[in-house]
């Protein structure tokens, strides 16, 4: 057995940041088919057992799938929780990653998983994923019958919509993420949720209102 | 009897999209929409929020902690499968 007893997860020297500073197109071809072949080689030698090739491609993976937790949950304490159960399941499972699909997409669904199943845990604890999926009455958008002068005006204000995004309703910030952010279809969300396609648009609307409403009442408090 | 689908009030009409959306139809050629500025103005709000969102999110970098903490796990993981 490997020792980890003092491996650190090396600074990134592959994966999308060294191929940004490269500017033109045929150059940059070149440096993600090598990033590529960097890759495919760290994730054979990390699925021999190599603990340093594994420490690369928790290094190169890290980012993407805590940002995605962080996302999906919201919370800074239960992202790194789950960040550090997606790359657990990720070791447990690496002997079963072909090489035929992109790691980053393997990894991302992996991810995807362990939030839902993270979600599911919980929720049964509270109450049903049926609930959490459709929330009371009180957190559903309201009706928007709206004047002229209560659309939305102008840009977006991004620390608004952020804020209001991680304030959504926990089944409604999960259609939301998935389909408007991670860009899943709703045949893929409907899956991994084990809903309807149906189900799945129409929380998908409800969630874009109830957002709607959160940057219309802040555009109110400022007096637009 | 059947309501009109060219006769929906506003009200009507919003309370009926979750169900016209989930239902795959195109919305876009809702005769309510064709005659209301109101909903169009809604709808192009929403389609806004979602290309804003698509936009908004930085990539955040976990803390340096983690990686010990997973590192110490997958030993304890390996220590557990030897016994």
């Amino acid at each position: 057995m490997p020792s980890f007893a003092s491996t650190r997860a090396p600074r990134e020297t592959t994966g999308s940041s060294s191929a940004d500073a490269v500017n033109a197109p045929t150059e940059r071809i070149r440096a993600n088919s090598a990033n590529n072949n960097d890759q495919a080689d760290i994730m054979v030698r990390a699925q021999a057992g190599d603990h340093q090739a594994f420490a690369q491609l928790y290094s190169i993976h890290k980012k993407h799938v805590y940002s995605l937790c962080l996302r999906m949950v919201g919370s800074v304490a239960e992202a790194e929780d789950l960040t550090q159960e997606a790359f657990l399941q990720f070791h447990r499972k690496i002997d079963t990653f072909r090489a035929e699909s992109a790691l980053s997409t393997w990894l991302h669904r992996l991810t995807i998983n362990v939030v839902l199943m993270h979600l599911r845990k919980k929720s049964l604890q509270l109450n049903s994923l049926d609930e959490m999926m459709e929330p009371t009455s009180d957190q559903r958008p309201g009706r928007s019958f709206g004047a002229p002068d209560l659309t939305l005006s102008g840009a977006i204000d991004r620390l608004a919509l952020q804020r209001a995004i991680k304030d959504l309703p926990a089944g409604y910030r999960l259609v939301f993420v998935l389909h408007d952010i991670e860009g899943l279809e709703h045949n893929e969300i409907a899956s991994l949720l084990d809903c309807s396609i149906g189900n799945s648009k129409s929380q998908l609307h409800k969630a874009r209102l109830k957002l709607r409403e959160a940057l219309r009442n802040r555009q109110q408090q400022e007096g637009h | 009897m059947k309501e009109s689908v060219n006769n929906l009030s506003c009200a009507q009409f919003q309370a009926r999209l979750p169900e016209l959306i989930g239902s795959g139809d195109n919305i876009a050629d809702h005769p309510h929409l064709r005659s209301c500025n109101l909903c169009r103005a809604l709808l192009a709000d929403l389609d806004a929020i979602a290309q804003a969102a698509r936009q908004l999110f930085p990539v955040e970098e976990p803390p340096d902690a983690l990686w010990e903490h997973i590192e110490s796990a997958i030993e304890h993981e390996g220590a557990a499968q030897e016994r």
